[in-house]
């Protein structure tokens, strides 16, 4: 193995030497986002409909900034690649959405969600950021509830709760399992009053594949018309990029099968740097894969963590059915393993947990590649009638899917790619490094560190476009001067024809591999070498094998049809394009960040019982890359400085 | 993988809007059973790439049965045989060896065909934009316990708001009337104290949008809800129409 290790190539990382700033303001945390607000220039309503802000998707974090901006008086447009907004990926979140309300009265406050979301994320995190998050929780709740979001509640009438990992309060408010339903469609409802309203325009079956830069700010998008193949044009006074995660980098993922990283990536090769893309999480419960033909992986929420049990026979010799199974012959591995938190514990936690005792020979099936997840004794418990309350729809959707009802034989679940929680830079305005560019949502990556927990995905969408965008882009608008621009400008026309070459250039290869096929190589790769436990030696490996299939892309793709009508193959080979020049970034980042943290599992670092060992001396910073054509990304490095919490090893046992 | 059988397709192919479109035929062998329709379908486009032809346009994203963006009709049904389920949800165990099937857009004036089995339904939209909403800007909630709703009313407000918004009530109805899409969402509102300040108004507005949009009127056919894969029910368009005829009385 030293050997081995010793013969390798070392990268060369050319790092950055000014630090990046994240513009934190000053004074105590509990001070500063209110210090924020109170200090910011703002737009005066009369000069507020001056303003052009183009919106780039229409998730949670998208329909809710579009929606508050638009009630602000400023003009949005907004672009989804739907047919209609409704359906952005967010729709499919089960399980709920955190917020420091203390209604259960067990001891949650704005400040134990904060040290949560910061130990979720291993210390990893901008601490400001994290602890507005928490902040405006509160506040989401309030205004998803008098939109009409049918959260679930007690018989008197009150919200009530659940709990979800790496939490040891309830705190996670839910609408059965869809609650991704049901708070997009509360935002989406609030878009359409301000469409109708002509606060809005909205365009559908439109996608984002270029940014515009005019002296050195966001000042437009190029975008293809998905029905007609016509390449458009926008200026605006900022662009909102809210176009979700990357997820779909490794083929099988619980995303959507449109989610995609274009939008973001063709920013990024405009300048905006992409931090910590190689923080990826991975979700402990979903349904395994059934085989070749697999094209998504589902996700079961990790609410039923509440009342399933995960085990695995203690012999992987043991091929008797569950029922057969007793009790003594049977390994509750985390609550074994983690008794404060049993079933509970964090997604990376439990991801690992999973894939050890699969790798030890213990796992179900044919494939090896499998766990129980068992609700035989929360039915004992509380009786079918209660359980289905909780979770029908999530035990019909298994039984669905696998022909077998988690009301009889336990669920068999196995860890998928879910979140990112890297993305776009941003500063402590949401804003990336170009100014007039904010991202929000998955897109960025500020908030959740090296590791997201339950139910924060939600959270930290809308509070970025209900509550913090609101602020911050009227703070931008009022300190700078922005000339007009015409879309007939130099910078639209050089894009407008490289995006054409660029689809030209697909539809003409005319090669033997379909992009699904390409797709499917990629992401074994990059499940296998970077996915939940990396290595040096894996993530050379990778290194070497990404250029390859980029190599194979551009010279055997099979791509048929024309770019001039709806052409669902041209749109993935695009996307796909762009999957393989961030794989390879994310590769690389995995292969610069030298310890594990939270998602990111370096084998080499590990503590002696297998947990990630971080390096705070070395690493205590965000990996921002810059975007360099035809060579090795440079890395710049935001320092992580925690005043107020101090780093220590989580600990959930 | 164990069992597979082979099937007959005749799938509709259209090139746009404005084209004719036509039934084409494929035979597929060896399909697992295991898979779901959509799947069975990449796998058809995966041998059509292959052998020169543009593959077939279908929409899917989410693939669980939640987004409502998949959806066409397999041999005059919505969303197929299997109540309670989008096309994304079907699995080919379901189906037997020798099948033939049928596979059509979902059909309506407002959807507009944009491609194969690929409609538009931003028609929806409209209605949702007549008055779908409580008018509430962001900031202004009460704290959100000091509205109260009984478990109930908010259990059944869930149920009318689970709406996909996929259209197959529409695609499915003789009329190709709307009323189970947006008395979903008329209910949900109505059911909760937030929605009800706004009631006359809102009914109105949207039944007559719905109109307005080419949708065709409600006569008590029920079929949609027999292929809504959220089990929405008729109810909801009975509490629509209570609701309407109070606006217009009072």
């Amino acid at each position: 193995m030293s050997i081995l290790k010793a013969a390798l190539p070392e990268k060369e990382i050319i790092t950055h030497v000014k630090k990046l700033d994240g513009k934190t303001p000053g004074g105590d945390l509990q001070d500063k986002w209110s210090k924020y607000k109170s200090e910011m220039k703002l737009v005066n309503p009369a000069n507020k409909r001056k303003y052009n802000i183009l919106v780039v998707g229409t998730g949670l974090a998208g329909g809710s900034a579009s929606a508050t901006l638009a009630e602000l008086g400023y003009n949005v447009k907004t672009f989804c690649i739907q047919d209609t907004p409704r359906r952005a990926h967010s729709i499919a979140a089960q399980g709920g959405i955190n917020a420091a309300k203390n209604y259960q009265n067990d001891g949650d406050s704005v400040q134990r969600l904060f040290m949560d979301t910061i130990k979720g994320g291993d210390y990893r995190a901008r601490e400001a950021n994290v602890y507005r998050l928490a902040e405006v929780s509160t506040n989401i709740i309030d205004q998803c509830v008098a939109q009409g979001v049918p959260f679930a509640r007690d018989y008197g009438g009150l919200l009530t709760n659940r709990s979800f990992g790496g939490a040891q309060v309830s705190r996670t408010f839910y609408a059965r399992g869809q609650t991704g339903q049901q708070l997009l469609l509360g935002a989406y409802s609030s878009m359409m009053r301000q469409v109708a309203k002509k606060q809005i325009e909205l365009y559908t079956n439109k996608e984002m594949l270029d940014l515009i830069i005019i002296d050195g700010q966001a000042r437009g998008i190029v975008i293809r018309d998905l029905k007609t193949g016509e390449i458009e044009t926008h200026t605006g006074e900022a662009v909102v990029l809210c176009t979700g995660g990357y997820g779909n980098v490794f083929f099988l993922s619980t995303n959507g099968k449109n989610s995609n990283a274009t939008a973001a990536w063709r920013c990024h090769k405009k300048g905006a740097l992409m931090a910590n893309p190689c923080f990826t999480q991975i979700h402990p419960t979903c349904i395994p894969a059934s085989g070749e033909y697999q094209s998504k992986l589902t996700l079961m929420s990790e609410s039923l963590r509440n009342d399933g049990r995960v085990w695995v026979p203690k012999s992987g010799d043991d091929k008797r059915p569950s029922d057969e199974i007793p009790e003594k012959d049977r390994d509750y591995f985390l609550e074994r393993m983690y008794p404060a938190y049993g079933n509970l514990v964090p997604r990376d936690v439990g991801s690992r947990a999973i894939k050890r005792v699969c790798d030890e020979g213990r796992g179900l099936g044919a494939t090896g590649r499998a766990v129980y997840l068992d609700f035989a004794s929360a039915i004992d418990r509380l009786g079918n009638k209660n359980i289905s309350d909780k979770y029908g729809n999530l035990f019909d959707m298994y039984e669905t899917i696998t022909g077998e009802s988690p009301y009889n034989k336990p669920m068999r679940i196995y860890p998928a790619i879910h979140y990112t929680m890297g993305g776009l830079w941003v500063d402590y305005d949401c804003m990336s490094n170009i100014p007039g560019l904010f991202v929000l949502g998955e897109a960025n990556f500020s908030d959740h560190g090296a590791n997201r927990l339950g139910a924060s995905a939600l959270m930290q969408g809308l509070a970025d476009g209900y509550f913090v965008i609101p602020y911050t882009i009227g703070n931008y608008l009022a300190n700078n001067s922005l000339d007009s621009v015409s879309d007939t400008a130099d910078e639209f026309k050089v894009s407008i024809d490289e995006v054409k070459k660029k689809n030209e250039s697909l539809l003409k290869i005319k090669g033997s591999s379909t992009v699904l096929e390409l797709h499917r190589e990629l992401g074994a790769v990059m499940w296998d070498l970077v996915g939940m436990a990396r290595t040096k030696e894996s993530l050379n490996e990778a290194l070497e094998k990404i250029p390859q299939i980029k190599e194979k892309f551009w010279n055997d793709l099979n791509l048929q049809g024309t770019e001039n009508n709806l052409n669902k193959s041209l749109e993935n080979a695009a996307r796909l394009a762009d999957f393989i020049e961030l794989g390879e970034l994310m590769a690389l980042d995995a292969y610069d960040r030298e310890e594990s943290c939270g998602a990111h599992f370096r084998e080499e670092y590990q503590t002696s019982e297998g947990e990630p060992l971080r390096n705070d001396e070395k690493y205590a910073y965000v990996s921002a890359w810059e975007y360099v054509p035809d060579s090795v990304s440079i890395l710049h490095k935001e320092d992580l400085n925690y005043e107020h919490v101090e780093m220590t090893q989580r600990n959930y046992k | 993988m164990s069992d597979v059988i082979n099937l007959n397709l005749q799938v509709w192919r259209q090139e746009n809007e404005n084209s004719d479109g036509d039934f084409h035929y494929y035979s597929m062998k060896d399909v697992p059973v295991d898979i779901s329709f959509l799947e069975m379908l990449d796998i058809l486009n995966e041998n059509l790439t292959k052998s020169g032809v543009e593959p077939i346009s279908f929409d899917s994203d989410c693939r669980e049965g939640i987004c409502g963006t998949c959806g066409f009709v397999i041999n005059g049904v919505a969303h197929g045989p299997m109540a309670r389920t989008t096309v994304c949800q079907l699995h080919m165990r379901h189906f037997k060896d020798g099948d033939t099937l049928v596979i059509e857009p979902f059909r309506a004036t407002p959807f507009k065909i944009v491609r194969d089995l690929v409609v538009d339904r931003g028609s929806f939209d409209k209605i949702i934009q007549a008055g779908g909403y409580v008018s509430i800007n962001t900031g202004n909630g009460p704290d959100a316990n000091s509205i109260l709703i009984g478990k109930e009313d908010a259990e059944e407000a869930f149920d009318s708001a689970a709406c996909i918004g996929c259209g197959a009530c529409v695609a499915s109805c003789p009329n190709a009337s709307a009323a189970l899409f947006t008395s979903a969402k008329i209910s949900h509102l109505l059911q909760l104290p937030q929605g009800q300040v706004e009631e006359r108004a809102r009914v109105k507005s949207m039944v007559d949008k719905m109109d307005d949009e080419g949708f065709g009127a409600c006569s008590n056919h029920g079929e949609c809800e027999a292929v809504c894969p959220k089990g929405i029910s008729i109810k909801n368009i009975a509490n629509m129409r209570r609701s309407l005829i109070k606006s217009i009385v009072k």
